[in-house]
């Protein structure tokens, strides 16, 4: 059961980084190696915030996942943005490239060691139910990502700048003809995916508290592997493969601790077998109907 | 109310449109013909501020509008009913046609006009939740047409809209926009069904590789044996 408990959330994390994944591949078509570190931004961020300029908790992570944001929209701006009207293997190039670019930033400018980021006292609680201990995190965890989730699909499929991403994700050239600002919702695509990885790094970094400039790269790569079996560019297949992950990331080892090592090796495995049976993933449309 | 004047458009290297000029008078049907590859979308592209023109001007009651982005140009009436129609396949046929009012804030009016394609194109009101992916061509090129008119244009642009449908529907197609016509919208027809392109319209042009080699009212051109031989087939 706590088992259970703490793979549902770490599937949400995963699933949540995942979804930022999805959404810019959804809209640009690019895959973002960089997401992955602008999630550690997101979270250096939230501990300067916090111990630098000593915001209560809930304030810095607010401002961390504010300018979070903001650094999504200038990453567009200065590395995806001017690339455009080439082929997209470009932008892909220039993303990894930014992913390298941030990593050694944060190494000059933060430090290569690593720093606790601050967690509150009623996130350290264990709630114990007779024979089960779950921790409080994991909880928070499940319920706040499940609110992110709503207040995504509200946005997508409710709000006009959600319709005009949408409409983005299928037909740039159409999309101008209704009038939609491409610049605009692009920028603002970044600026969600962005603030999703920020959340997400939040409940990682309550998880794990020690930050340091790599921290990215695994829930990054896990995110990725998430996005590319749910089917990428698709927000439910990212939240599934994320869930997905997650689950195996950690029943895996607690049922059968003898084979643990091999972890690795069977997520990997799952990606082949669901690209062999559904190279579109398990949510990815046939190629022009795109989720 | 349109005066295109020695337009010019380029692919890179490739000299696309090579000085055309022409003129759209207000409450008129206007068409432009000509083979595959003459221009024609790419003529209805600059309009619409989708591509840029290297050179000549393309003037809307006195405003240029080979300098303005085509949100401006959509703001100012004019759209385009896009060839190969276009619509969104993931969307739903009711949210394809709040795409088309994208740019509108009044939603009182909004509404009404949903109600008034609905009237125009009953399927539409029936399909409304689906998704417009699973129209038919002929329904997505009703579709395409209430989209356009949602944005409540003066002057609507038609890519070759009777291409790839079956002739029962094109039938329809046309008697839709003479009906569109006939309540005061202006029409710039751009077809390769020629025969049926002359007879709507008042003055019509044929393009041939970047230029208009003729030009003329639809009788005229139905008349004029080289548009006989090389568009009605003899
Ligand atoms: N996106 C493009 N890139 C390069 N060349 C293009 C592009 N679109 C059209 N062209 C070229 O411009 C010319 C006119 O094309 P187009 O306007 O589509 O003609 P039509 O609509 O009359 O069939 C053709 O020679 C075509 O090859
Ligand atoms: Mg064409």
């Amino acid at each position: 059961m706590q088992h259970l408990v703490n793979a549902i959330s770490l599937g949400f994390v995963f699933g949540l980084v995942a979804v930022g994944y999805a959404l810019v591949y959804g809209v640009v078509k690019l895959v973002n190696f960089a997401h992955g570190d602008v999630f550690m931004m997101g979270a250096y961020m939230m501990f300067y915030a916090s111990v630098l300029f000593g915001f209560p908790w809930l304030a810095a992570v607010i401002f961390g996942i504010a300018l979070t944001a903001l650094l999504g929209v200038g990453i567009e701006k200065v590395a995806y943005r001017p690339l455009r009207k080439y082929p997209r293997i470009n932008s892909l190039v220039s993303s990894i490239g930014m992913s390298f670019l941030l990593q050694n930033f944060a190494v000059v400018v933060f430090g290569g060691i690593q720093r606790s980021f601050p967690v509150p006292e009623m996130m350290k609680k264990t709630i114990i139910l007779g024979e089960v201990r779950i921790q409080s995190v994991s909880i928070y965890t499940i319920i706040f990502s499940i609110l992110v989730v709503l207040l995504l699909t509200f946005i997508l499929q409710k709000t006009r700048i959600g319709l005009a991403m949408r409409i983005l994700s299928t037909d740039f050239e159409t999309a101008r003809l209704m009038g939609i600002n491409v610049d605009r919702t692009i920028s603002f695509t970044f600026a969600l995916g962005s603030a999703l990885a920020a959340v997400s790094a939040v409940f990682y970094a309550l998880r794990y508290p020690q930050i340091f400039p790599f921290m990215g790269q695994y829930p990054g790569s896990r995110a990725f592997i998430a996005a590319v079996v749910g089917g990428i560019g698709s927000i439910k297949g990212a939240l599934v493969g994320g869930f997905l992950l997650g689950m195996l990331t950690v029943l895996l080892p607690a049922a059968f601790p003898e084979y643990s090592g091999y972890r690795e090796a069977l997520i990997f495995a799952l990606l082949v077998i669901v690209l062999v049976f559904k190279p579109n993933g398990l949510f990815g449309q046939e190629v022009g109907e795109k989720a | 109310m349109l005066e295109i004047t020695d337009l010019h458009v380029h692919y890179g290297g490739i000299h696309a449109i090579k000085g055309i000029s022409m003129k759209v008078e207000e409450g008129q049907i206007i068409s432009l013909i000509g083979a595959n590859g003459a221009g024609k979308s790419t003529t209805l592209r600059t309009i619409c501020g989708l591509k840029e023109a290297t050179k000549g001007s393309i003037k809307y009651e006195g405003v240029e509008l080979t300098k303005l982005d085509t949100s401006q140009i959509v703001k100012r009436g004019i759209t385009m009913v896009p060839e190969g129609r276009r619509i969104f396949p993931n969307l739903s046929v009711y949210e394809n046609l709040m795409a088309g009012a994208y740019l509108r804030k009044e939603r009182e009016e909004v509404k009404k006009d949903i109600d008034y394609v609905y009237g125009l194109f009953p399927v539409l009101k029936e399909r409304e939740a689906q998704r417009a992916g699973t129209l038919s061509g002929g329904e997505q090129q009703m579709l395409a047409i209430g989209r356009a008119l949602m944005s409540k244009p003066r002057l609507l642009l038609f890519d070759e809209p009777s291409l790839g449908l079956a002739p029962v529907i094109v039938k329809e197609v046309f008697q839709m926009i003479k009906r569109i016509h006939s309540e005061g919208v202006t029409i710039f027809l751009v077809e390769q069904n020629a025969y049926e392109a002359l007879k709507l319209c008042d003055y019509a042009y044929v393009l041939e590789t970047g230029t208009i080699v003729l030009q003329g009212t639809g009788k005229q051109l139905l008349e004029d044996e080289r548009v006989r031989k090389a568009y009605l087939g003899g």
